[in-house]
């Protein structure tokens, strides 16, 4: 049996449905067509009335999840593209997120944003939107790297008192497999130690895990050990597992999709070098996306984001210096 | 060391009907009220409501009120109404002129004014303040600044419970004119037209969205015009009143509860205040002041239950001294509750405590 990252995702919201009788994924597409990228498959019509087509109203959207999660259910939307979520901006970050804190009521909604990019997708279908949420207090914002974590992440997701941000990668949607879905995972909030090394750290999440482990196994056969630390839960982040392993490597790389300006990157090097200074042996370096938008011609896209190769680059470097 | 002064038990309590001595109505049993109760016990609530946005706006020129008072004078009829036709079980999401309709609807003059002084005990404490303010477990939605953003919301709580196979309980929600050219009114009127949900959502067009006239604001006829577009049943009615207003309000509620879909009610009034009390108001012109849609929906609904002996001028004053007595014993109340203390907060925005950066503890 093989599984995908697609599947987990799926397999979580039938696990999700099938056992909370709250639960239920409102989106656009989701019922009887299965969704844009057939996340909701058969689910239609194994958990009738509750998997629901919504207009294309994304603010709408958002706002009935608020809702009906002070109603008392458990709702999951599924925003077609991350891209889209701009378009229900104001309810996740003004409403959903300050909900709790302004009334003592808990907002439990997962927001799915399909996210990343793919050949071709251009700037309106292959955004990363973690930092621009991860900047708002009240939301917890998940990226899950592996098919283990599409599937137990979610199911967490769902079960937190929380809004949470699941942003599942699109590129790994048909790319990643597992052989069964997992039995027991890291709680979120916990990073994890991808690849155990001790001459540098990369830390990345989502798709770009992939690319840092790639990474690894080619300076590997150069005799150099790289640590890959998949962040897995952006906030909130994990700052004592990078600590500790920049406290074992001496160096840092932090690799992230999303754009330059501020964000993820910024965050982990901004922390470790307030926590963790007297543990660098060189200056921490960070790896982005280009700061443009995300471009349609694949080979502007593959130079637009991190790869194996420009990672591979920048760790020669940070190696060197 | 003086000893403490004995409070009036109602004073104490959070979201309770019935704070007004011997104010006959509640909402839960509006039903089976006579027009004149109905009507007499609509007007006790705007009488509250009208001495209480007083009382807010003399703290607020006192300075005892951080950042701006938001008054419904003008407004009161409408806002009753729609409160008045609401029942236990059902949603509710005022907006910044509800004044009134947040009163019927069952929240105290103390949570009121506890969260304009910023009390820590009010339903906000100290950590949203004037108009935003609710109990969002018993109905009672806290809005957002953003408006139209409110309507969706409540339509969440409606699919809930159409989720659940419940039915019987309607949901409303409060708009200005101004408000209904933001994208979040049309996405969530859409929304609840779609789902046939039991929403009554109620337009109070004052004629000027903060200092901006109507007419820079929509190009249409009127705004009911816009209800058959979205499959929506809609009604105008004379907000200023108070009769109208409760035989509209209360037909739309009925129809919804029935499962006639929803339902849109605009309603002709004028802001009788300024944006806030920070606004004078000098950019409304004299004669839209002096016309029909000008006038005090209170005086109005006042000289209507004195023409029909429903009550005497000295029924009414003493409704006035004990309304006000209320009032007194609230502001009094709350200026003595502690104030928020930032060494006390726990500064985490999460449910999920666990999930807390602690940025606090760098």
């Amino acid at each position: 049996m093989s599984i995908t990252y697609l599947d987990a995702i799926r397999e979580a919201q039938a696990r999700a449905l099938a056992e909370d009788p709250r639960v239920f994924i409102y989106g656009q597409d989701v019922g009887d067509f299965g969704g844009a990228f057939k996340a909701t498959k058969n689910l239609a019509s194994q958990f009738p009335g509750r998997v629901k087509d919504a207009p294309i109203s994304e603010d709408a959207m958002v706002g009935a999840a608020i809702g009906a999660a002070i109603d008392g259910m458990r709702p999951i939307i599924e925003i077609q593209f991350a891209d889209f979520s701009t378009a229900g901006f104001n309810q996740i970050v003004n409403h959903a997120a300050s909900l709790h804190w302004r009334t003592q009521v808990p907002c439990p909604i997962t927001i799915r944003l399909p996210s990343g990019g793919t050949s071709g997708s251009g700037p309106f279908h292959s955004q990363s939107m973690e930092a621009l949420y991860a900047h708002y207090p009240g939301l917890v914002v998940l990226n899950p790297a592996t098919v283990e974590d599409a599937y137990s992440m979610l199911l967490e997701a769902v079960s937190i008192d929380d809004p949470v941000i699941f942003c599942e990668h699109k590129y790994l949607y048909y790319h990643l497999k597992a052989e069964a879905l997992p039995t027991e995972a890291l709680p979120v909030g916990k990073a994890r130690l991808a690849r155990p090394g001790r001459d540098l750290t990369i830390v990345a999440y989502s798709a770009m895990v992939h690319e840092a482990l790639a990474v690894a196994e080619e300076l590997a056969g150069e005799g150099i050990e790289v640590e890959v630390v998949d962040l897995r839960s952006i906030k909130p982040l994990d700052t004592d597992t990078v600590i500790a392993s920049v406290a074992r490597t001496g160096r840092l790389i932090c690799v992230g999709e999303s754009w330059p300006w501020g964000g993820v990157t910024a965050e982990v090097v901004s922390r470790v070098a307030t926590e963790g200074f007297n543990l660098l042996d060189a200056p921490p370096m960070r790896l982005n996306a280009k700061d443009t938008p995300v471009p349609f011609h694949p080979n502007l896209w593959a130079a637009h984001r991190p790869t194996a190769r420009s990672i591979a680059n920048a760790a020669r470097r940070v190696l060197r210096s | 060391m003086t000893t403490k002064k004995q409070l009036h038990p109602a004073a104490e309590q959070g979201i309770t009907r019935g704070m007004v001595p011997t104010v006959i109505t509640d909402p839960v049993t509006s039903d089976s009220q006579t027009d004149q109760e109905r009507f007499l016990s609509s007007f006790r609530w705007m009488l509250l409501a009208r001495l209480l946005d007083e009382k807010l706006a003399s703290l607020y020129r006192a300075g005892k009120i951080h950042g701006g008072v938001f008054l419904g004078r003008g407004q009161e009829a409408l806002s009753v109404a729609l409160a008045q036709a609401l029942r236990s079980g059902d949603v509710y999401a005022p907006l910044i002129r509800d004044t009134a309709g947040r009163l019927a609807f069952g929240e105290t003059p103390l949570d009121a004014i506890r969260t304009c002084l910023g009390s820590s005990l009010g339903p906000m404490r100290g950590r949203d303040g004037n108009v935003h303010r609710g109990r969002p477990r018993e109905g009672y939605l806290p809005m957002i600044s953003h408006l139209g953003a409110m309507i969706s919301v409540v339509n969440g709580h409606l699919m809930a419970r159409q989720l659940r196979g419940e039915s019987g309980t309607v949901g409303a929600a409060c708009l200005g004119e101004g408000g209904t050219s933001t994208g979040a009114f049309h996405e969530a009127l859409n929304q609840a037209a779609v789902e046939h949900l039991p929403l009554v959502l109620v337009i109070a067009d004052n004629q000027f969205a903060y200092s901006t006239p109507k007419s820079r604001q929509f190009a249409c006829d009127g705004l009911v015009d816009r209800a058959v577009g979205y499959g929506v049943h809609g009604e105008t009615v004379d907000g200023t009143d108070l009769a109208a207003c409760l035989d509209a309000i209360t037909a739309a509620v009925d129809r919804a509860r029935r499962g006639e879909g929803p339902q849109m009610i605009v309603a002709q009034l004028l802001r009788l205040c300024g944006h806030g009390e920070h606004d004078d108001a000098g950019y409304i012109p004299e004669e839209l002041k002096k016309s029909k849609v000008g006038r005090d929906c209170l005086k109005v609904a006042e000289e209507d239950l004195l023409h029909k002996k429903w009550a005497g001028p000295a029924e009414v004053a003493q409704w006035r001294r004990d309304a006000l007595q209320v009032l007194d014993l609230a502001v009094a109340t709350a200026q003595r509750e502690p104030v928020p203390d930032p060494y006390k907060e726990s500064w985490c925005a999460l449910a999920s405590k666990h999930l807390s950066e602690g940025y606090a503890d760098v």
